[in-house]
C-alpha cells in the first residue's frame, strides 16, 4: 500500500489552497492534487479579491501577493440599448489601508497562494486528475488518480474541485447540477496602457474601479456584466443563467452577449483600443442557499464552488471559497487533536461553523433572489428601458414642464407593466433582499 | 541567447568591454561557409553569398567562400559557381578526412582557416550541418554567434555586424552584435534571404590550404549515409507555389481539398503545426518557426489563423492569399488577398476556376 | 552507467504576449515549462537507463524557480537534480552558458564518471541550438547533434553508434563515449509519471549550486561579462502597412469569389500568371 496522509485536498483553487494551507500550517501531513498544469492554469482570470477572508488565513498577504489595484469606486449601471442610468460610489475611505478589495489576476494569484501552501509544508501534485473517491462502506478513505499507482489514502478528503464537482456527484453526495442553478460567464482580458486606464477611470496608480451592469445587454436573460480595472489591463465579462442560454429564443451565445456589451455606447469608449489577451468561459454556481448540498460525511468535506458557496447577488465567490476551505481545515485539525476520528460525527462541526459564519448567513438572506430574477425577466428587459427613458425625459430640456414629464414617465411604466405588476415586482425584490 | 529581456543600452553593463581590442582590428573580410554534400551545394550558401556581398560592399572588403571537402568532391566547380554568386575568392581545403561531414575535422578546418586568414564575419546556413559546425567553431574561437538571423546589416557607428533574429517564438525581434570579439558569426535559415542573380562573367581566386589531420586522429567514424527515400519530391522550402491548410479544415477528409488545389496549380502542400500534430500530413510539410521557412511566389493559406509562429515561416512569400471565415483572423493583417468565407466551399471553387482559367489562357495562346 | 541531461526552464512561448504598447515581453502569468525539446533528451536517457541500469542526473542553470522544472524531470524517473543558480550567471549568452554548464558537468564527473551528456536540440526561447555543441567542445567530448536514434551502446568498449539527421538523409556515426548528444524532437514519446514518482518529485530536495559549487574558475567567462554577443535592440515585428485586399463575398457565389480572386491577383501580378501557366499540369 502507498503511504498515508492526514488529509488529501482535491483542487488548488482558493478553496483548496485555503484548506491545504491551514492544515499544513498546523502540522498535518497534506497532499494536494490539482489536474491543471499548475495552480491557476484552469482558472478564469481577472477577479475581485475580498481581503477579509484571506486575512484570516494569511494575515500579511499584502506583503507579497500579486495584487493589481485596490477598489475605490463601485459603479452600478442599468443599460438600455443606447444609454445607462447609474450610481457611482467613490470614497476616499477606500484609500486608507488596509484595503478592503483588490483586483487580481487569478492565474498569478493562485500561483502565489500555492507557493505559500507548499512553503507551509503541503505536497502539491499537478497534472493529475482525481477520478474517484475510494470508499470503504460509507467512509471515504482516499482518492484514485489517473496515474499508475494512483490510489492514495488519507484520514479525510476535502473536495475543493470547483463548480463541476464530478467527484461528489459520482460518490452520490450531489445531484446533477441543474442549468437553473449555474450561470455561464465569459470574460476577456484587454490590454491597455496603465496611463490610459488611469485617465479613463479617473484614478491614480494602484486605485481601481468596478462597474457592474444589468439591462438589455443580456438579451432578456438573467445576468450581469462587469468591468474591472487591473494594472495594465481591463477585465470585462458577463454571465447569464445556463438555463436561459439554453432556452433563449434568439439562441444568443455567451460570446454574442459579451460582444454586445462591448459595443454598448456606454462601454465601448472605456475599452476602446484594448487588445484582447485572453478569453475564457466558466460556470458559476448560483443556486444559492437552497442549492447547497450536504457538505460533510464520513471522511469527507466539501468546500468552495464545489459546495455551491457563491453569493451571486454580491458577486462574491472566492471569499466564500477561502472561508469554507479554512473552516473545513480547522474542523480537520480539531478532529485530529481530539483523536476522535474523522467520521461524520466529528466533521459536523464544519457545518456548525459554516452556519455561524457570514457564508450561510448571507446565502440565507438572499435565498429567494435567484428565483425571483429567474422568473421575472422584466428586470432585464422592460425595466432598463423604462428607467433610461424616464431619466432621459426628465433630463432633456425641451420646453415641456416637469409635471407633464412625470406623468409621461408614469404612463410609460403603466403601459409596459400593470400597476399590480409593478407593485408585485417591487414586493418580490423587497422580499428577496430582505 | 540570454533569456533576460534585452537591456536597451547595453554599453558597459556588468563591467564588460564593448570596444574592439587593437589586435582584433586586423580581422578583415566577409566569409561564407559553402555547404555541400554528395555532389551538390546547398542553396542556402548562394543565398548567403548574396547577403555577404552587400555586407562586404558596405564595409569595402572582400567576400570569400570556404569549401572543405574530400578528394572526389568537385570543389573547383563549386568555387566557380560561388564566384558567379558574388564571391571574389574561395578558400578550399581538400583532404580525405573531409569526405562527408563530420564535426571534428570540419571544426578544425574552419577554425584553422579563420585563425590564419582572419575574416571579420563568418556566415553559415542554419542547417543541421551549419548549426553543428557554427556552435563548435564559435566555442573553439571563443567568439559570439547569432543563430537563425533574418536580417544582416552593418551598424554604421561600430561597423559591426548587426544581426536581427526572432526571439520568443517570433513575438519579438532582437538585433545582436558582437562588439569586442572576432570573427562575428551568424547562421541564417534556408530561404530567409533572397537568391542572388548569378553572373556567369564573374570569376575569382582559389586559395588552397591543407588540413593537418589524419584519419586516426578522428574518433567519430561515418559508417553510412542513408538518403531520404523521397528526395525526388519537391523540397517545400524551395517550392514556388504552396497551398497550405490549417486546423480550420476540421478533418483530414477536408484537407484533401488542399491537395486538389495544389495539384491543379502544380504546387506543393504545406500545413500548420496542429495539422501536423493531428497526423493529417507528414511533419516535413510544417511551415513556421519549428517547421520550414518558405518563400514561394504564391502562398494560399486556407483555414489558418496566422499565428506568429506560422507567420515567420511564410511571410516572405511574394503573394499571400488567405481564406478564413473569421474576418478578424490575424492572417488578414499580412496576406495580400483575403477571402472571408468557408474554405470547404471556396477551395473547390478555386480549383475549378484556376483550371478553367489556365485552359482558356492556353486556348488563346494556341 | 551515468547520464547527465541538461534542461532549461523556459517561458511557455505559446502563451507569451508582447505588450502592444511597450513591446516588452509580458512574463507575468506566463507559465514556465521544461523546454519541450529537452524532454526528448530526458526520455532517451531514461530508456538507456531502463536497458542498462545506472543513473540519470539532471542539470539546469537558471533562477531559483527553475527548481520546479527539475522536479518535473524527477517525476519521470530521473535520479538526481542539480540547479546551478547564482546572480553571477545572469545575462549569459550561449558561450557563457556552455562554459558554466561544462564546469558543472566536470564537478558532477568528480562524484561519478559520466558516459553520456544529453541536451535538447534547441530551446524555444533562445532557439540557438548552440549550447550543446559548446559544452561538447569545452569538455572535449565527441559531439553528436540531431540524433534521431541510438543504434547501439557498448558500455564495455565505450562506443556508441547513432543515427543523425542531416540534409537529405541520415548519417550513421560511430564514436567513443563519453560523448554529447543533442536529441532530435519527436524521436520518442515521453512516459507518463507514476503517482509514487510524482510524490517523490514533489518532495525531492534539488541540489543548488552557486558559482563556486559549480567549479567556475574564470569569472570573466560567465554571465554578461563572458558573453560576446550584445543585444542592441528589441522590437516588435513591423505590421504590414496595408491589410489584405478583401475579395467581396457578399451575395457572391463561391465561383464568383474564386474568379474575382484570380482576376485581381493576376491583374496585379502578371508575371505570376505566366509563371503559373507554365507550371500547371495540363
Ligand atoms: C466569470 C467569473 C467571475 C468571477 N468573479 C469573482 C469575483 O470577482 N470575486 C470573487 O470572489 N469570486 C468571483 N468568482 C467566483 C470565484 O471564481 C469562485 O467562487 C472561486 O474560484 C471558487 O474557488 P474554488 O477553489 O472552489 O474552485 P476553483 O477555483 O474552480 O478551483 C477548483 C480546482 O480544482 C481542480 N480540479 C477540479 N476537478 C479536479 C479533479 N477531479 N482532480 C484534481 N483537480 C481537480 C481544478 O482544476 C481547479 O483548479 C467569479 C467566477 C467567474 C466564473
Ligand atoms: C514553440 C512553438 C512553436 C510553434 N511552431 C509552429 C510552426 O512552426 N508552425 C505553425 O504553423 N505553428 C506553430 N506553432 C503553433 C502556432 O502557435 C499556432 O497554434 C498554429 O499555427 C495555429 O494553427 P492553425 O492556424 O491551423 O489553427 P487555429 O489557430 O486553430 O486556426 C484555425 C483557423 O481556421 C479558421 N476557420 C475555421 N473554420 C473555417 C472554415 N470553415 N473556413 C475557413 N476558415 C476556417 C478559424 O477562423 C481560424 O482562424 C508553434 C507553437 C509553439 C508554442
Ligand atoms: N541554462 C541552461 N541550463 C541547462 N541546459 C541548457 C541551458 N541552456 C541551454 N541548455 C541546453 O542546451 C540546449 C540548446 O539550447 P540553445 O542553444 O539555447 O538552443 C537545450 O535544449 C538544453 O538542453
Amino acid at each position: 500500500m502507498n503511504e498515508r496522509f492526514d488529509a488529501i485536498v482535491v483542487g488548488a483553487g482558493p478553496a483548496g489552497n485555503a484548506a491545504a494551507y491551514t492544515m499544513a500550517s498546523a502540522g498535518l501531513k497534506v497532499l494536494q492534487i490539482e489536474r491543471g498544469e499548475y495552480p491557476g492554469s484552469k482558472n478564469v482570470q481577472g477577479a475581485i479579491l475580498y481581503s477579509d477572508a484571506l486575512e484570516k488565513i494569511i494575515p500579511d498577504f499584502r506583503d507579497d501577493a500579486p495584487l493589481e489595484r485596490h477598489i475605490i469606486e463601485q459603479r452600478m449601471w442599468v443599460l438600455d440599448d443606447e444609454s445607462f442610468v447609474g450610481t457611482h460610489f467613490r470614497s476616499d475611505d477606500y484609500n486608507k489601508p488596509p484595503y478592503n478589495r483588490y483586483t487580481i489576476i487569478r492565474a498569478q494569484f493562485d500561483k502565489w497562494f500555492s507557493s505559500k501552501v507548499r512553503e507551509a509544508g503541503a505536497l502539491l501534485i499537478c497534472e493529475t486528475t482525481v477520478s474517484e473517491l475510494l470508499v470503504d462502506g460509507n467512509r471515504v478513505v482516499g482518492v484514485r488518480c489517473d496515474r499508475e499507482g494512483g490510489d492514495i489514502f488519507a484520514d479525510v478528503v476535502i473536495l475543493a474541485d470547483g463548480v463541476n464537482s464530478t467527484l461528489a456527484r459520482k460518490a452520490g453526495f450531489h445531484a446533477e447540477i441543474s442549468p437553473g442553478n449555474v450561470a455561464l460567464a465569459v470574460k476577456e482580458i484587454l490590454f491597455m496602457p496603465q496611463e490610459a486606464i488611469e485617465a479613463r477611470f479617473n484614478i491614480t496608480e494602484d486605485e481601481g474601479v468596478v462597474i457592474e451592469a444589468i439591462g438589455k445587454i443580456t438579451d432578456g436573460m438573467m445576468g450581469t456584466g462587469f468591468l474591472y480595472t487591473n494594472k495594465d489591463s481591463l477585465t470585462i465579462g458577463i454571465g447569464c443563467m445556463l438555463a436561459d442560454f439554453k432556452g433563449s429564443p434568439n439562441r444568443t451565445s455567451p460570446y454574442a452577449v459579451l460582444e454586445r456589451m462591448k459595443k454598448h455606447p456606454a462601454i465601448a469608449p472605456m475599452i476602446a483600443g484594448g487588445e484582447m489577451k485572453e478569453y475564457c468561459a466558466h460556470l458559476i454556481p448560483e443556486g444559492g442557499f437552497y442549492a447547497v448540498p450536504r457538505v460533510f460525511g464520513d471522511g469527507w468535506m466539501i468546500v468552495g464552488d464545489s459546495g455551491g458557496f457563491v453569493n451571486s447577488v454580491h458577486r462574491e465567490g472566492s471569499n466564500l471559497a477561502m472561508t469554507t476551505g479554512r473552516l473545513a481545515a480547522e474542523t480537520a485539525i480539531a478532529a485530529k487533536e481530539a483523536g476522535k476520528g474523522f467520521g461524520a460525527a466529528s466533521l459536523k462541526a464544519y457545518k456548525a461553523a459554516l452556519d455561524e459564519s457570514f457564508v450561510m448567513k448571507d446565502l440565507h438572506k438572499y435565498r429567494d433572489m435567484p428565483d425571483v430574477f429567474h422568473r421575472n425577466n422584466q428586470f432585464f428587459t422592460t425595466y432598463p428601458e423604462l428607467v433610461n427613458r424616464a431619466a432621459k425625459t426628465m433630463i432633456t430640456v425641451d420646453g415641456v414642464d416637469k409635471k407633464t414629464k412625470e406623468r409621461e414617465i408614469f404612463g410609460d411604466f403603466r403601459q409596459k407593466r400593470s400597476l399590480v405588476g409593478l407593485m408585485g415586482d417591487a414586493f418580490k425584490l423587497w422580499r428577496a433582499f430582505r | 541567447m540570454s533569456d533576460a529581456p534585452a537591456p536597451r543600452k547595453p554599453a558597459g553593463r556588468g563591467g564588460r568591454n564593448l570596444e574592439l581590442p587593437e589586435h582584433l582590428k586586423a580581422y578583415k573580410g566577409v566569409w561564407v561557409f559553402i555547404e555541400h554534400d554528395r555532389g551538390s551545394v546547398h542553396q542556402v550558401s548562394w543565398e548567403l553569398l548574396g547577403e555577404g556581398r552587400m555586407l562586404a560592399d558596405t564595409l569595402g572588403v572582400a567576400l570569400s567562400g570556404v569549401l572543405l571537402g574530400g578528394p572526389d568532391d568537385n570543389l573547383t566547380a563549386f568555387a566557380n559557381e560561388a564566384f558567379t554568386h558574388g564571391a571574389e575568392a574561395c578558400y578550399t581545403v581538400r583532404d580525405a578526412v573531409l569526405d562527408g561531414y563530420r564535426n571534428e575535422p570540419f571544426t578544425r578546418g574552419l577554425t584553422d582557416l579563420v585563425n590564419k586568414y582572419r575574416p571579420e564575419i563568418v556566415l553559415l546556413g542554419a542547417t543541421t550541418m551549419g548549426r553543428d559546425l557554427a556552435g563548435s567553431v564559435a566555442t573553439t574561437l571563443q567568439t559570439g554567434l547569432t543563430a537563425d538571423c533574418t536580417e544582416l546589416k552593418i551598424d554604421p557607428t561600430s561597423r559591426a555586424l548587426a544581426a536581427t533574429r526572432p526571439t520568443f517564438g517570433g513575438s519579438l525581434l532582437c538585433t545582436i552584435m558582437t562588439l569586442a570579439y572576432r570573427p562575428q558569426m551568424a547562421t541564417v535559415r534556408p530561404r530567409v534571404m533572397a537568391m542572388p542573380k548569378a553572373d556567369t562573367k564573374r570569376s575569382g581566386a582559389i586559395i588552397e590550404d591543407t588540413l593537418g589531420m589524419v584519419e586516426t586522429d578522428i574518433v567519430t567514424k561515418l559508417l553510412d549515409f542513408i538518403p531520404d527515400a523521397n528526395t525526388s519530391k519537391v523540397n517545400l522550402a524551395y517550392a514556388d507555389v504552396i497551398v497550405s491548410g490549417g486546423k480550420g479544415l476540421k478533418n483530414p477528409e477536408n484537407f484533401k481539398l488542399i491537395w486538389d488545389l495544389a495539384k491543379t496549380l502544380g504546387g506543393d502542400v504545406g500545413a500548420t503545426r496542429p495539422v501536423v500534430q493531428s497526423g493529417w500530413v507528414a511533419a516535413e510539410r510544417q511551415v513556421g518557426q519549428t517547421g520550414k521557412t518558405v518563400r514561394p511566389k504564391l502562398y494560399i493559406a486556407a483555414g489558418i489563423s496566422g499565428a506568429i509562429q506560422h507567420r515567420v515561416g511564410m511571410e516572405a512569400a511574394d503573394v499571400i492569399v488567405a481564406i478564413n471565415n473569421d474576418p478578424n483572423a490575424p492572417i488578414f493583417d499580412f496576406a495580400h488577398f483575403g477571402i472571408v468565407g468557408n474554405a470547404m466551399t471556396i477551395l473547390p471553387a478555386l480549383t475549378e476556376a484556376f483550371r478553367n482559367h489556365f485552359a482558356i489562357r492556353r486556348m488563346k495562346a494556341a | 552507467m551515468h547520464i547527465v541531461v541538461c534542461i532549461k526552464q523556459v517561458p511557455d512561448s505559446a502563451q507569451i504576449r508582447v505588450h502592444p504598447v511597450t513591446n516588452t515581453i509580458m512574463r507575468q502569468g506566463v507559465p514556465a515549462i521544461v523546454n519541450p525539446y529537452d524532454l526528448f533528451a530526458l526520455e532517451e536517457a531514461l530508456r538507456l537507463k531502463d536497458s542498462f541500469g545506472g543513473k540519470v542526473t539532471m542539470l539546469c542553470m537558471g533562477p531559483p524557480q527553475a527548481e520546479e522544472a527539475l522536479k518535473r524531470c524527477i517525476s519521470f524517473g530521473a535520479d538526481d537534480a542539480i540547479l546551478v543558480t547564482d546572480r553571477a550567471f545572469a545575462g549569459a549568452d550561449t558561450l557563457a552558458t556552455s562554459y558554466a554548464l561544462a564546469s558543472a558537468i566536470r564537478q558532477i564527473e568528480k562524484e561519478q564518471a559520466i558516459d553520456l551528456v544529453f541536451t535538447g536540440k534547441q530551446t524555444i526561447d533562445g532557439d540557438t541550438a548552440q549550447v550543446g555543441p559548446g559544452i561538447a567542445k569545452r569538455l572535449s567530448m565527441q559531439l553528436l547533434t540531431y540524433v534521431s536514434r541510438i543504434a547501439e551502446l557498448d558500455l564495455a568498449n565505450r562506443t556508441i553508434t547513432i543515427e543523425r539527421r542531416a540534409e537529405g538523409g541520415v548519417q550513421l556515426l560511430k564514436t567513443r563515449t563519453p560523448s554529447l548528444i543533442t536529441m532530435l524532437e519527436n524521436t520518442n514519446e515521453l512516459r507518463f509519471a507514476t503517482m509514487p514518482d510524482m510524490i517523490r518529485a514533489a518532495r525531492y530536495p534539488v541540489r543548488k549550486w552557486n558559482k563556486d559549487d559549480a567549479g567556475i574558475e574564470d569569472l570573466s567567462k560567465i554571465g554578461l561579462k563572458g558573453s560576446p554577443t550584445v543585444v542592441s535592440k528589441v522590437f516588435g515585428p513591423t505590421p504590414r502597412a496595408v491589410k489584405a485586399e478583401q475579395i467581396p463575398v457578399d451575395k457572391a457565389t463561391p465561383r464568383d469569389i474564386a474568379v474575382n480572386l484570380i482576376q485581381a491577383m493576376f491583374t496585379q501580378h502578371p508575371a505570376l500568371e505566366q509563371d503559373m501557366l507554365e507550371r500547371a499540369p495540363l
